[in-house]
């Protein structure tokens, strides 16, 4: 993408969507974790989704998913309403959907071959050769074409979740959802990542979606961000838009400050009065 | 008192919830449409750690089990002079009720709590949300060929336990103890009647076995994804299979045998 096109400034309309969200909430038990968040994933491109931990990022994805249902309001993709649809229909749609989850969630009675050609083989009947040149294309693309006989318990966190990739993007979905992708990965390892997203993307000419709250990393590739707080989408833009923007709670985020609108300290009682007292603390 | 009572209250509505939610799992992987060719060799796979691998426990179990009820009896019988009865003793005492009781709890131990911890652990590590996401439906996939290994491989289990323990107490009572072989064998041929005893018993396992593996794969699927959660949904299969167990004992016992 161009600077030009960048710096101008770029809102994901409705004819480029492939995701919407409108009006949506969600709770858990008594907690609201969203209210009414409504928001466009752009079809073809690297949408974040960032926020603070606990604002609810991975259960976005699921709700996309359809894993979990939503209170109220409306999740299309390409006009069907996935929380309207029924467990079998949702299996139908789930094919065009590939997701990275965080811990990678290879399945571990299986190596890594047969991790990858699991999609293919459960959703479509071609041949085992045509399969295996599939699998190794794939596996090829994330750089672990020579791993293909190890068991998920053989490889680093890193390895792994290159792995998960390749099996998320075995069926050429139309979307792939990123969890935490670079949660927990040494700098090697998230640099091939970032890379990796970037260039799938590209080639695939899928729409990804990264859930995350590593800031260089997901600026560095996202071609649209939403950042997400206390249930709502508080601001909204590209990179640059983002780290222009002047409200404090965006600013905290974005640069990793430790104190701010989002305090350090968990609410509790005035320190020194809680040292002098011999209440219970337990 | 007002917030007991309302304890109480939170707390049987949860359970019942929970038994609709086991309900629920039950009938979607059990009656959800078959795919024969698909579930067949995980079902096989599945009968294999399942049945194959509890083998051990139970032949082992099932041999002392009988040693000890042919060494017991006799030295009970004998003071009455009637030691030859022991081979009818151990038979009816083996397939009415040690073999299914003794199998269940054993398989329980061995086979339902490592079902619990498998299906736990797959749920922490987010591979039954993955199946999920790739369109496959893990009840299907995970749970129905489980479910169908356990209740295949309890009643057979149920039954090699029996044969393992009345060839027990055949080896204790004949061998060492010198009672007559053909009054050994003889008294169980009168005294076994096919469908009084073996089919009750073999009924029995078949319902112990539904139950466990129930009651295994429930606690597995809804367990909570941490390490202490998934402790506590095995401990939890163990205790409650082993309460069902012997509480449906007593009653399919006073169903079978009762004179109402």
């Amino acid at each position: 993408m161009d600077a030009e096109k960048r710096a101008s400034v770029y809102r994901p309309s409705p004819q480029d969507t492939i995701i919407e969200v409108t009006d949506m909430t969600f709770s858990r038990g008594s907690r609201k974790i969203f209210d009414g968040v409504s928001l466009r994933i752009p079809k073809g491109k690297v949408t974040a989704i960032m926020g603070p931990s606990g604002t609810g990022k991975t259960t976005l994805l699921k709700l996309i998913g359809g894993q979990l249902l939503p209170d109220s309001g409306e999740i299309r993709l390409e006009g069907q309403n996935i929380p309207g649809l029924s467990r079998r229909e949702l299996f139908v749609v789930r094919e065009r959907m590939g997701m990275l989850f965080q811990s990678g969630a290879l399945f571990t009675d299986m190596n890594v071959f047969d991790n990858v050609a699991f999609p293919i083989r459960v959703h479509t009947q071609l041949p085992e050769d045509m399969i295996r040149d599939i699998v190794l294309m794939k596996l090829n693309a994330v750089g672990l074409r020579g791993a293909v006989k190890l068991m998920p318990s053989e490889l680093s966190g890193g390895m792994a979740r290159r792995v998960a990739l390749a099996r998320a993007i075995a069926l050429d979905p139309d979307i792939v959802m990123y969890d935490e992708p670079f949660t927990g990965q040494d700098p090697i390892a998230m640099g091939v990542l970032v890379n990796l997203i970037k260039r799938l993307n590209e080639a695939l000419g899928h729409s990804s979606i990264i859930v995350s709250h590593d800031i260089q990393e997901t600026l560095s590739i996202a071609d649209y961000i939403y950042l997400l707080s206390d249930g709502k989408v508080i601001a909204e833009g590209t990179p640059e838009e983002l780290r222009q923007v002047e409200s404090e709670k965006v600013r905290q985020f974005v640069e990793g400050l430790p104190d701010g609108p989002v305090p350090f300290h968990y609410p509790a009682p005035d320190y020194v009065e809680q040292l002098m007292s011999t209440g219970e603390t337990r | 008192m007002i917030d007991r009572i309302q304890r109480l209250g939170h707390k049987t509505l949860s359970k019942l919830a929970a038994f609709g939610r086991s309900g629920q799992i039950l009938l979607q992987s059990v009656v959800a449409r078959p795919a024969p060719l698909m579930m067949l060799p995980l079902l096989i796979k599945q009968i294999y750690f399942v049945g194959v691998l509890s083998l051990v426990i139970i032949v082992v179990s099932g041999a002392f089990i009988g040693m000890v009820l042919g060494l017991q009896g006799y030295t009970i019988l004998v003071d009455y002079g009637s030691e030859q009865a022991v081979g009818q003793m151990v038979a009816l005492s083996l397939l009415r009720e040690l073999a299914p009781v003794v199998t269940a709890l054993l398989f329980a131990g061995r086979a339902g709590s490592a079902l619990t911890a498998e299906i736990g652990l797959m749920k922490a590590t987010e591979q039954l949300a993955s199946l999920e996401m790739i369109g496959v439906d893990p009840l299907r996939r995970i749970i129905a060929p489980r479910l169908y290994a356990g209740f295949i491989c309890m009643p057979l289990l149920s039954m090699i336990f029996a044969v393992v323990g009345i060839w027990g107490a055949a080896v204790v009572a004949i061998d060492w103890l010198g009672i007559y072989s053909g009054a050994y064998w003889a008294n169980m041929q009168q005294s076994v009647d096919f469908w009084n005893d073996v089919v009750n018993g073999l009924i029995k396992a078949v319902v112990f076995g539904f139950v466990v593996t129930w009651i295994a794969v429930y606690q597995g699927y809804d367990c909570i994804p941490t390490s202490e959660g998934i402790s506590q949904a095995t401990t939890r299969t163990v205790v409650y299979s082993s309460l069902a167990v012997l509480g449906l004992d007593f009653i399919l016992t006073a169903l079978m045998f009762g004179d109402f």
